[in-house]
């Protein structure tokens, strides 16, 4: 069922707030992100992207503000538990689980749908052979979507970087989110591998019928991706719209490049 | 693969039935000496408690000090209910195994009825809905308080409850169902329930200390556990206040000596069996995530709290299970084999073997004996160079290949099963095909 009733509120984000100490690190964050929309959120560093998404994924803390995901209100939801409903979610600096190897780190995510228990697998009974090879053949089904099959044995630290990249939104979205969170997909890779990435990024949100947010500094990728973008700086949302909007608002170049640089320009 | 491979279960049978024939011939014929002999027996009984470490350890990444408490609680706890069977000290002969069975039991219902009641849930609920009235602070305060009372209330009446039940069914069961047998009979069936009761005791006391434990990480989970390891090992020098039979400090003495070398293989087969097929399940994979990165374990939906208790609880339950076997081998038990420092034995077992592999804990736990108590042949004007020799073999080992003798590399049916598992009837090999989604 694709984008069928594609106005329905998925996210819902109000008045978030994050401080760290006396260091407010997010202030009064707000988004509503519809069903099926590609959304960007960009700032310069340290403006509070990544925390936002530790807030939405349970990760931090929140100080104040609520996170509703299709009517639940998961503000102080622990991590596995928003996993569970429905979000899923990459790391800027890729987390993955180096020791296991590629079809394991897959597979790892589809342990909360497994369909056998503790003691299905230590006496290996039916049930185990079933789910096991069940599970395998829906972790297989994604490496070969991402072109990873080849992989499978080899231990996920052994990958080339691009490649752990990949794996890493393979294994969220084999979470089976309906919300995927992506944070600087694109970090450490060249033109090429962009280009791929922005292909993929449309694909898969097509073919898993899926919701996206992105944190991107390339701003080729942010403006090729994105249908509408926020843009933060200091924890406060600065501007929003289209990747055209933005492009041309002067309060973002100021925040991007400096007054001086914004003044020139204009 | 265009032949089947032999299935993993034959392998490990196979194994296991060599193993059993060369022990039989070498035990019976007398081909080694007692001492040999028992030598064997103990660097089995030390590899399941390494296993259980490597457990902890190796695949949860908990760095935990503590394991030798376990393995003291699972020696005394079941030594007290063989020797109960052999003597009658507590006057009914299973009073110690009725009184075990009755905690555990107690226990374990308890800890059922909260985790079904689910209250954590109902607290945040109750904590929300109060948040409208009062402030975060006293709702959290308020919440916290009834949530224990109500554990404790649960503790006290189920669990005392069901304890005081399954005690008296104990009490009323097994004397007339084993007191016909012939002693020798007898004494291995209650050896036996002795061993599981003792790993039981073990888990529980591991997964009572793990909860609030489990938490922190690294040196603070080390630091916290030590203090675990001396309160075991203080209660042991002076247990015979609570119960005579456990003589404290004087050591515990006319265990029945029941460890032979069937019960041990049997138990090493089991242990390492169960262990293989936990780790090569979705649970161990979970288990391994969460040592590798917490937080993208949490992210995939896995609750990494609960996993890093279930896997202390299980390691515990190794450590039990081989301290049971160990207080029937020598038939004498002291706290000074119990001391936190001999929960540095296993560590370096594993660490000699390979963190994270089953094979080199086992190696590791050989090396271990065979060095310390093989050095023994030494000639005389020698023997004390033993504690030169060990440790500078460690320190070689640990120069010139840091990742044990294993690295995390198994041998034979421990392997890791290929990417499709050997286990279901016919195994496709690993088909690719992703054609539908």
């Amino acid at each position: 069922m694709a984008q069928s009733n594609g106005n329905s509120t998925v996210l819902k984000i109000d008045g978030l707030t994050k401080f760290f100490g006396g260091l407010r690190a997010v202030h009064d964050f707000e988004v509503d992100i519809k069903e099926g929309e590609l959304v960007g959120l960009i700032g310069p560093n340290g403006a509070g992207k990544t925390t936002i998404f530790n807030m939405i994924t349970g990760i931090y803390p929140v100080s104040s503000g609520t996170v509703v995901f299709k009517k639940h209100n998961i503000t102080d939801l622990p991590a596995h538990e928003v996993t569970h409903l429905g979000i899923g979610r990459t790391f800027q600096n890729i987390r993955i689980f180096p020791n296991l190897t590629v079809l394991d780190n897959v597979r790892v995510a589809y342990h909360s749908h497994a369909s056998y228990g503790v003691f299905d697998g230590i006496l290996r009974s039916r049930r185990f052979g079933r789910g096991e090879k069940e599970m395998t053949d829906r972790a297989m089904q994604f490496l070969s979507v991402f072109g990873l099959e080849k992989y499978q044995d080899s231990l996920a630290a052994n990958l080339p970087y691009g490649e752990q990249r990949r794996m890493e939104i393979a294994r969220a979205l084999a979470t089976e989110p309906d919300l995927l969170l992506l944070d600087e997909p694109a970090a450490g890779m060249n033109p090429g591998e962009i280009v791929e990435l922005m292909e993929l990024i449309h694909f898969i949100r097509d073919r898993f019928d899926l919701t996206i947010l992105l944190i991107e500094h390339q701003m080729r990728v942010v403006m090729g991706v994105c249908e509408w973008i926020t843009v933060i700086d200091f924890g406060e949302i600065i501007a929003r719209g289209t990747p055209q909007e933005i492009r041309d608002n002067p309060r973002v170049v100021e925040a991007y490049l400096g007054s001086r640089a914004a003044e020139e320009l204009q | 693969m265009k032949i089947r491979s032999i299935p993993t279960w034959l392998k490990a049978l196979a194994f296991f039935a060599v193993v059993a024939v060369v022990l039989y011939v070498v035990f019976s014929q007398g081909l080694l000496t007692e001492y040999w002999q028992q030598i064997i027996l103990a660097g089995t009984i030390l590899a399941i408690s390494a296993l259980g470490l490597n457990l902890k350890y190796g695949y949860a990444g908990l760095f935990a000090i503590g394991h030798a408490a376990f393995y003291g609680i699972g020696a005394y706890s079941s030594a007290l209910v063989t020797k109960d069977w052999t003597t009658k000290w507590s006057g009914s002969p299973v009073g110690g195994l009725a009184g075990l069975v009755g905690i555990e039991a107690g226990f374990i219902a308890a800890v059922a009825v909260i985790s079904l009641l689910d209250i954590g849930h109902r607290r945040r609920a109750l904590k929300e809905r109060l948040e409208e009235i009062i402030s975060p602070f006293e709702s959290s305060v308020l919440t916290t308080t009834l949530t224990i009372l109500v554990a404790g209330a649960i503790l006290v009446v189920v669990g005392g409850g069901v304890g005081w039940l399954a005690r008296r069914a104990v009490l009323a069961v097994v004397p007339p169902l084993l007191g016909g047998l012939p002693m020798a009979v007898s004494q291995q069936i209650i050896f036996f329930i002795a061993l599981i009761a003792g790993a039981v005791l073990a888990a529980l006391i591991g997964f009572v200390v793990g909860l609030p434990l489990l938490n922190l990480t690294y040196d603070y989970l080390c630091i916290a556990t030590l203090g675990f390891g001396i309160v075991t090992y203080v209660f042991f020098n002076n247990a015979d206040q609570l119960i005579p039979t456990m003589k404290g400090a004087r050591g515990m003495v006319g265990i029945p000596k029941l460890t032979t070398w069937p019960w041990v293989l049997g138990a090493f087969a089991v242990a390492i069996i169960v262990m293989r097929n936990f780790i090569y399940s979705s649970t161990g994979r979970a288990i391994l995530a969460v040592r590798d990165d917490l937080i993208a374990a949490d992210t995939m939906g896995i609750n990494s709290y609960q996993y890093k208790v279930l896997a202390y609880t299980v390691g515990c339950a190794y450590a039990g299970l081989a301290g049971g076997l160990y207080a029937h081998l020598y038939a004498f038990l002291h706290p000074s084999n119990f001391t936190w420092l001999k929960s540095i034995d296993p560590f370096v077992m594993v660490v000699f073997g390979g963190v994270g592999s089953m094979t080199g804990t086992t190696m590791g736990a050989y090396v271990f004996v065979t060095l310390l108590e093989g050095l023994r042949v030494l000639p005389a004007e020698l023997i004390d160079w033993r504690y030169v020799i060990y440790p500078l073999i460690l320190l070689f080992v640990m120069l010139f290949r840091p990742q044990g003798i294993m690295g995390t590399n198994e041998l034979g049916f421990l392997k890791r099963p290929k990417s499709v598992s050997d286990e279901p009837d016919e195994a496709p090999e690993s088909t690719a095909s992703a054609s539908d989604g």
